[in-house]
This record gives C-alpha cells, sequence and structure tokens, in this order.
C-alpha cells in the first residue's frame, strides 16, 4: 500500500479541535454531534417511500415520520453532508483523494476485507439503535456532558473491541 | 447566554446551516487525525496505533473541563443542555454488539463517511452495512419491543447517579487519560517494533 508517509495532524492537536467542537456545538445547539442518526433517517425515508402504510404502522419508523415534512430533513441529515465533505476536504488538502480503492491488510483478501466492512457495518447499525447512537453522539458528545449513558456506550464499545481483538487479528495484523 | 438555538439567540431557521458547517469542521478533524484509515483505526485494539485513543480521550478531557468552565462562567445553562437517556440494558446490550461491528468493520459511522469521501470502497461497503443493519432493526422492531425501551433511569447524568460533583469526574478521567497517552506510548513503540504488516 502506499500509505507510508501519511501526512496527519498530531492527535493531540486533533483531539483538542475536536473537543473544541463538541464544546462550540453544545453551546450553540444545546447537543453534541452525531452520525448515524442520518442513515436512521436514510432507512426511515426509504421505508416511508416504498410502503407508507408499513412505515406508518412500524412502531420504530413512525418514531420520525412527520407530517410536515420528509425524515431526511433533519439535523443529523445536514451535519452528515457536512462529515462528508469536510473529509473530502481534508482529503484535498492533504492529497489523500484517490480513486476507488479497497484497504485491508496483506494477510487477507479484498473480498474478505469486503465481507467483513458488510458485516461490521450491519452490527453497527443494528447497535447504534439499541445504544441510542454511536461513537459521535453517544460515546462522544454522551460522555463530554457527562450523560451515564455516554459513559457506557464508551467504555462498552471500546471494552468491547478489545475483548474480541484477538479472535479476528487476521484482519489487521 | 447559551445554549443559543434553545435560548433563541440564533433564529431556528439557522440550523440547517449550522448543521451543514459544524459537520464540515467534524469531518475535517476526522480525515486530517487519520481516521478516513480502518488499518489507523484498528490499530487501537492492537497497540500499532493508538491515534483513536489520544483523539478520543483529548477530546472528551476539553469539552468536559470546557463545559465545566462555560457553565462556571454563566455562558450555558447547563440545565437546559441535552443528555443522553439512559436505558441500561438496551445501552449495554448495543455496544457490545457496536463493538463487533467497530472490530470487523474498522469504523464508525461519523469515520466512515469521511473515508468514502476520499474514495475507500471499504467504507462505502460499510455504509451500506449501516443501512442494511438499521432497516433489519427497524423490520424486527416489534420483536424486542419491550426490551428496547427496558431499564429505563431518565436523561440523568454520572452525577445524578452517584451524587459525585461533575468536577471530580472530569479531573478523574483527565488523570486516567493523561496515564493511558503515556503507557499507550510505550506499547506502542513496543509493538511497532515486530509489526511488519504495517507501515508507519
Amino acid at each position: 500500500m502506499n500509505n507510508n508517509k501519511q501526512h496527519y495532524i498530531n492527535p493531540y492537536l486533533g483531539g483538542v479541535l475536536l473537543g473544541i467542537l463538541v464544546l462550540l456545538t453544545v453551546y450553540i445547539t444545546g447537543r453534541g454531534l452525531g452520525a448515524s442518526g442520518a442513515v436512521k433517517s436514510a432507512v426511515v425515508t426509504t421505508a416511508d417511500v416504498i410502503s407508507p402504510a408499513h412505515a406508518e404502522e412500524n412502531a420504530y419508523y413512525s418514531k420520525f415520520i412527520s407530517d410536515d415534512h420528509s425524515p431526511m430533513y433533519t439535523w443529523l441529515v445536514f451535519e452528515s453532508l457536512g462529515i462528508f465533505f469536510g473529509g473530502l476536504l481534508s482529503g484535498i488538502i492533504f492529497g489523500r483523494v484517490k480513486k476507488l480503492r479497497v484497504e485491508r491488510s496483506p494477510k487477507i483478501t479484498k473480498k474478505t476485507r469486503l465481507i467483513a466492512a458488510l458485516i461490521g457495518g450491519i452490527l453497527f447499525g443494528i447497535g447504534s439503535q439499541f445504544g441510542r447512537g454511536c461513537s459521535s453522539g453517544a460515546a462522544l458528545s454522551g460522555s463530554a456532558t457527562f450523560a451515564l449513558g455516554g459513559v457506557i456506550v464508551m467504555l462498552l464499545l471500546f471494552g468491547t473491541g478489545y475483548a474480541i481483538a484477538w479472535f479476528f487479528k487476521k484482519l489487521w495484523i | 447566554m447559551g445554549p443559543l438555538i434553545p435560548n433563541g439567540i440564533i433564529g431556528g431557521g439557522w440550523d440547517f446551516v449550522i448543521a451543514l458547517l459544524l459537520g464540515i469542521a467534524f469531518g475535517f478533524i476526522l480525515e486530517a487525525s487519520g481516521f478516513s484509515s480502518s488499518r489507523n483505526i484498528a490499530g487501537v485494539f492492537y497497540g500499532y496505533n493508538f491515534v483513536v485513543l489520544r483523539v478520543f480521550f483529548t477530546a472528551v478531557i476539553v469539552a468536559m473541563t470546557g463545559l465545566l468552565f462555560f457553565g462556571y462562567f454563566g455562558w450555558i445553562d447547563l440545565n437546559k443542555i441535552f443528555i443522553l437517556p439512559t436505558y441500561l440494558a438496551p445501552m449495554i446490550f448495543g455496544s457490545v454488539v457496536m463493538g463487533f461491528g467497530f472490530l470487523l468493520g474498522g469504523f464508525c459511522p461519523g469515520t466512515s463517511y469521511t473515508a468514502i469521501a476520499i474514495g475507500k470502497l471499504d467504507a462505502l461497503v460499510f455504509t451500506v452495512g449501516l443501512f442494511l443493519g438499521i432497516f433489519i432493526f427497524g423490520e424486527a422492531f416489534p420483536l424486542f419491543k419491550d426490551f428496547y425501551y427496558s431499564g429505563y433511569l431518565g436523561n440523568v447524568t454520572l452525577t445524578d447517579v452517584t451524587g459525585i460533583p461533575p468536577g471530580w469526574f472530569a479531573f478523574a478521567f483527565t488523570i486516567i487519560a493523561l496515564a493511558s497517552f503515556w503507557v499507550t506510548m510505550l506499547i506502542e513503540k513496543k509493538v511497532r517494533k515486530n509489526i511488519k504488516e504495517y507501515k508507519f
């Protein structure tokens, strides 16, 4: 892989900037950052478009459907669009935007990596709904605002990763 | 006095503009820190790259202490900020499931968006997985509706539960984070000597 000399910013600088951003976000909006909520909005919208009756009957989707606007018209969808463009901007500045590629450990094939990524995404999607948020909304913003639930998600999300890392070693090293 | 939008100081019409701008800053910081690479992220679990721990813990310290100071100076009304509700059992279950997803996928939702932006196909597949996962959850929701709402404790903070003032938690967390920065620096040095699969 050609990423042996990457120019990333100092992680502690990144952390300070991210902390200030969380602080600023809470100061302006009264709540923190998020990410998984945007995909949830996309799922609810898709269900609502394909079968409105089914979506309204569903006790979960119906929580996020309102009569006056689309489920896509929410704060987190716009914020997540921003995440994409912000990533693109940084990628352009630091020269990391390149043609489509799969990043993987040399010990596994492209196919293995993509299957693991798909299963990982599915599990993360399911878990984030039970957890009331993912690493951004629950673990980061939740912990920063001293929410008990946020700290639980932070500890158990990373804790589980450590507990099972040995079994999936080949995927990464 | 903050929070600005809930207090009506910034009109609600600016909501989505602000969302987009804050999101751009978020995505920029994630990508610039190296979170657009799943192998950088997964390094935290194998000791070859602790960038996730450094960025995450630093951010929590800064935001936690910052909020306390903002409250102390009267710049923000801490009673008006959103506190994530706690549903004990489903949140424990959800975090463990997310832990598996994190280790297998190498991304979390926010980082995967930035990785798509720079052309990572594995991140795109991960995000498709997120969509499928939430769809599966939604369709199966009636089966576990009771569990999903179980263990509700309300929008509680650590202080509500323990009676210990938030300053002590911020202090303890800062000490733990600083200690972990030092320990992981030593671990990283040791591990990197023996790893050839990953270039630094």
